[in-house]
């Protein structure tokens, strides 16, 4: 390779995925070029970071070349034409493969795309591949997938974040300009605040979930991740629409994100800060970078309160009940019977025991974990007092928010206790691992949507800090607005952006 | 399993105590597209044709309720006169079983969408009468068929022994209901009959409503018979046990009564009842043991977080209601009016469950008399040597018309109608078809007939001469001989113009 070429390259890598968009559509790069700049860094860095379960690099540069042919035919071009995008492993992708992060599907190749993978492919965008994630979603911090940890690109030895560190990290290792994610507790925003990137969790219901393998599906969301708000909202307006093939998917008008985007006026919004969402718990450096992140909305003409959503801090203690019960069921399926792993098959065995055995080769330990608590907590004399209960705490978080929400536009919280932690610090004790999620999981419980976005680098550890923006249901415009508008500002005031001081790989 | 169980007489068994029984009767809805995707669901198809990402299960897959499922339910709830619910939600059973693709079950628990109706239910009696008998419905509700298994090798046919088993997704998400009835009390010594009659008549109520095939030898209704015994003159109710494999309306009337007769010898020896599954034995019309109900069971049933509420509108209900087709009792009123019947022959008529089959005949231009003369005659006769249903025999209203059509204008006689129903019942085509390609059609020429005359009357001088006076009596002696050498084939209406032109 040429130093041009490496230098063209390295241009391309470190687009935007707008910028990208517009090259391509006014040829002044083809699509096919930047799959490749993309596809060489994977094959660089890759190794390293683990972003990727898979890479369909074949595939890619076919839907390359057809984006391609399109521009030098003249057609009109869907928003996302020629850009790279990284899948979650989650979602389906016909004849691709498909694990979800855990070696139960190992070699299972979906006959079905999800909807969010037809919404991609309807949108130009080039798959390069599947991202690494928790298995099955449950973890935060990615070293629970089946196939290895994600590393974080700002430090190898430290965590990315989860479920979907992959998608994160790809980000932050300039492996792709957008990935697609899902959030149930917080797997699109705590990775994007520990990678210093941008995640949104849609509304309940925007983003279908059709062909996105559920892990709690009262509370799944897919989103999407990128560098920026701008890139992001591109994505978001990409993936967000109704879906007749999902009965929970929104029927009524959606907001226009990337026109919020742009728009980046907070003059005269109130914003609260949600008192239960900081203090005790937070890392010292954290905690100063929102504080400045509040100041700046001050300097641009918000008025900033204080609220209380006293049920927040039942929240969590409601998620490891709902989410356990209802993931306890959807993993029911991993049987051994009908695709993916299937252990003792051998003539000895009867039927429940190829079950038993298939489910204890194909799942990890975080996955077991959760099935047990799952299945005791729906189980008969126990439902009332467990399930039941938490589903209680969840109407009373919801009306949290909406009581919130009278008062004041959006809130805004950090949006994860401390940034990255090394590798292996968090594997032993589920519950400070769960405890990463405090400030995340109120807005899967109820149902409205939230961002997170870079505010900085905490002093201490030079690590990347997220601060978190939450909106009323529907409502995802002011996420953008209001994120566009601090992203803005302090871009200003540093003078680059933050993902341009990631150290190089 | 092996020891055979002890009985009580059943005369003496209803005398000690009081049978109470319950039904969970379960309907395949004939929808175009399964419960929650839109696959077919037509029967006979080759294995794993009829399937998709969501009635297999597939992860990511998720479910999409048929609304005409939910307009077939609504139907059968109101016809039984239910209430319907303003909101009502799916849930999750949860077990693990390889005919169930995701492992769980989509069906309604604490929230069902039709709830607390009844069904009068009419019992015939031995003398011909018959007594009104409500029996009340908790519930209906929706939910999905399993795939089928078939197990190969092994002794029993069971999961458990076999070398291998194989699995049809197919019928996986095909719609069902669920009718549930709440404890059905006092039917002493009619409790089988009570039984059969209300199997029989929901049956008549669901057919009525054109939502599903109702047949129980295919599957498409399957009866679950409750029974439990009360000892005469106390409140105490007994422990029940759930009779399955129950596929024909005798079997359900036979099924209580072995129940009833079987418990009661167990309480009279003083042992106790067990709660289980009884699986009913065609052959032998008792109950064998099957699987024993334990608290341990635990479907953990909770919410289906990928379904929405279901909350028909009052509009929409109100729509279906005035739409429902007339009730039975209603019904029958009217066509015994109609057809200017005895109460007795009525009865006849709703017995030989040939209502329908009537109706339809005389709607296709039959006298009423003619249809319930064949209906009620040979084509019942025949119903009941198979041991199906009338409308089972293979030969429909449409045959029937099509035979008294060709009786009336002379093609054939009451005699060869029986052969052109055996025809037409093994698939020969119609009546029409079936006398063509058997040659059955009678004498029209009449060469033969008068051949057959001639020699009639020239065996019979006796006969001759009274006829030759005008004494037209003995002319069926002449017929007879006539009937007798052209072997049933002659028309005895031209035969008898004949014979009096020959006697010039
Ligand atoms: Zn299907």
């Amino acid at each position: 390779m040429s130093e041009s070429a490496i230098s063209l390259n390295t241009e391309l890598i470190k687009s935007s995925a707008s910028a990208l968009a517009a090259a391509i559509a006014h040829r002044e790069i083809s699509s096919r070029e930047v799959t490749d700049a993309h596809l060489d860094r994977i094959e660089q860095v890759d190794e390293q970071v683990h972003a990727f379960l898979h890479v369909d690099a074949e595939g890619a540069r076919a839907q390359a070349d057809a984006v391609d042919a399109k521009v030098a035919a003249g057609d009109e071009l869907p928003p996302l034409a020629g850009v790279p995008v990284g899948l979650k492993d989650v979602f389906t992708q016909r004849g691709i493969p498909t694990t979800a992060g855990s070696r139960i599907l190992e070699g299972w190749r979906p006959p079905y795309d999800a909807t969010v993978t037809t919404k991609l492919k309807g949108s130009g965008a080039v798959i390069l591949g599947k991202t690494n994630m928790d298995e099955f979603a449950m973890g935060s911090s990615t070293e629970h997938s089946g196939y290895g940890p994600t590393r974080n690109p700002w430090d190898l030895d430290r965590i990315p974040g989860g479920s979907g560190g992959g998608s994160a990290a790809a980000l932050a290792a300039f492996e792709a300009p957008l990935t697609v994610g899902t959030d149930t507790g917080g797997s699109i925003r705590q990775p994007a605040s520990v990678t210093g990137t941008v995640g949104t969790k849609p509304t309940y219901g925007s983003v279908s979930r059709f062909g996105l393998i559920a892990l709690a599906s009262s509370l799944d969301q897919g989103g999407p991740c990128g560098r920026n708000v701008a890139d992001t909202a591109l994505l978001h307006q990409a993936l967000a629409g109704h879906d007749e093939r999902d009965s929970t998917s929104w029927a009524g008008e959606y907001p226009d994100v990337v026109a919020a985007a742009a728009k980046r006026d907070v003059k005269g919004m109130k914003i609260g800060l949600v008192k239960e969402l900081s203090g005790e718990g937070y890392q010292a450096g954290v905690s100063q970078r929102f504080d400045e992140a509040v100041k700046v909305l001050t300097d641009l003409g918000a008025e900033v309160v204080e609220v209380s959503c006293p049920h927040f801090d039942y929240a969590l203690a409601a998620y490891y009940l709902i989410l356990p019960s209802e993931a306890s069921s959807n993993l029911a399926r991993f049987d051994g019977m009908r695709f993916g792993l299937r252990e003792g098959d051998d003539g000895n065995h009867t039927v429940e025991q190829v079950m038993g055995l298939t489910r204890d080769a194909g799942f990890g330990d975080e996955a077991k974990r959760r099935i047990i608590l799952g299945t005791y907590a729906l189980s008969s004399g126990y439902y009332d007092a467990y399930y039941g209960q938490a589903q209680k705490v969840r109407t009373l978080i919801a009306q949290d928010f909406a009581a919130a929400f009278d008062q004041v536009d959006v809130l805004v919280s950090p949006t994860a206790p401390t940034t990255a932690f090394k590798l292996g610090e968090k594997l032993d004790d589920p519950v400070a691992m769960y405890l990463n999620d405090v400030a995340t999981i109120p807005v899967n419980l109820a149902g409205n949507c939230a961002m997170s976005l870079p505010i900085g680098l905490a002093p201490e550890d030079g690590l990347p800090v997220g601060l978190q923006i939450m909106a009323p249901s529907f409502a995802d415009d002011r996420l953008y607005n209001v994120g566009g508008a601090v992203e803005s500002a302090l871009v200003d005031s540093w003078g680059h952006d933050l993902i341009s001081e990631v150290p190089a790989l | 399993m092996s020891n055979v169980d002890q009985k009580v007489p059943f005369t003496e068994a209803v005398e000690a105590f009081d049978p109470l029984l319950g039904f969970e009767v379960h309907v395949e809805l004939s929808t175009k597209s399964k419960m929650f995707c839109a696959c077919p669901t037509e029967f006979g198809a080759e294995p794993n044709t009829q399937v998709c990402p969501v009635c297999l299960g597939l992860p990511g897959s998720m479910p999409v309720v048929n609304q005409d499922a939910i307009e077939s339910t609504i139907k059968i709830g109101l016809a039984l006169n239910c209430k319907i619910a303003e909101s009502s939600r799916f849930a999750r059973k949860n077990y693990f079983y390889p005919d169930m693709p995701k492992d769980y079950q989509i069906s309604q628990y604490d929230e069902p969408i039709c709830y607390d109706g009844y069904l009068d239910v009419e019992v015939p009696l031995e003398d011909g009468t018959k007594k009104s008998v409500r029996v009340e419905i908790e519930r209906v509700h929706m939910e999905e068929d399993t795939g089928k298994l078939t197990h190969a090798g092994g002794a029993t046919g069971r999961i458990q022994g076999a070398d291998y088993s194989i699995v049809d997704y197919n019928r996986a998400g095909v719609p069902l209901i669920e009718i549930v009835t709440k404890v059905v009390p006092d039917t002493g010594a009619l409790a089988p009959e009570v039984g059969r009659a209300y199997v029989t008549q929901l049956r008549d109520l669901v057919r009525g409503l054109k939502v599903s095939d109702v047949r129980m030898e295919q599957g498409s209704l399957r009866c679950d018979a409750n029974v439990s015994l009360m000892p005469a003159g106390t409140s105490e109710w007994g422990t029940r046990t759930e009779t399955k494999n129950v596929n024909s309306f005798k079997s359900v009337e036979q099924a209580i009564r072995s129940e009833i007769e079987r418990q009661a010898a167990v309480l009279q020896s003083g042992g106790k009842v067990v709660q289980e599954t009884r699986h009913y034995q065609e052959t032998s019309g008792t109950t064998t043991s099957g699987r024993e109900k334990t608290d341990a069971e635990d479907y953990r049933y909770f919410p289906e977080p990928d379904l929405v509420p279901v909350e028909p509108s009052a509009e929409w209900i109100e729509e279906l209601r005035a739409g429902l087709p007339e009730a039975p009792a209603k019904r029958v009123a009217r066509l015994q009016e109609a057809w200017g019947l005895s109460d007795f022959d009525m009865q006849s008529v709703v017995n030989a469950g040939a209502l329908d089959v009537v109706e339809e005949t005389v709607a296709a231009g039959v006298d009423q008399a003619a249809a319930r003369k064949w209906w009620l005659g040979e084509l019942a006769r025949r119903a009941n040597e198979q041991g199906v249903e009338i409308d089972q025999v293979g030969v429909t209203p449409a045959d029937v018309a099509g035979i008294v059509a060709l009786i009336d204008e002379g093609k054939i006689n009451d005699k060869l109608a029986r052969e052109v129903i055996d025809g037409v019942a093994s698939g020969e085509g119609t009546p029409a078809e079936v006398v063509e390609a058997r040659g059955l059609g009678v004498v029209s020429d009449d060469g033969p007939l008068i051949e057959a005359i001639d020699q009639a009357l020239a065996d019979n001088p006796d006969v001759v001469e009274k006829l030759r006076e005008g004494n037209m009596q003995p002319v069926g002696v002449i017929i007879g001989a006539v009937m007798k050498a052209t072997r049933g084939q002659a028309d005895a209406g031209r035969a008898r113009e004949l014979i009096i032109e020959r006697l010039g």
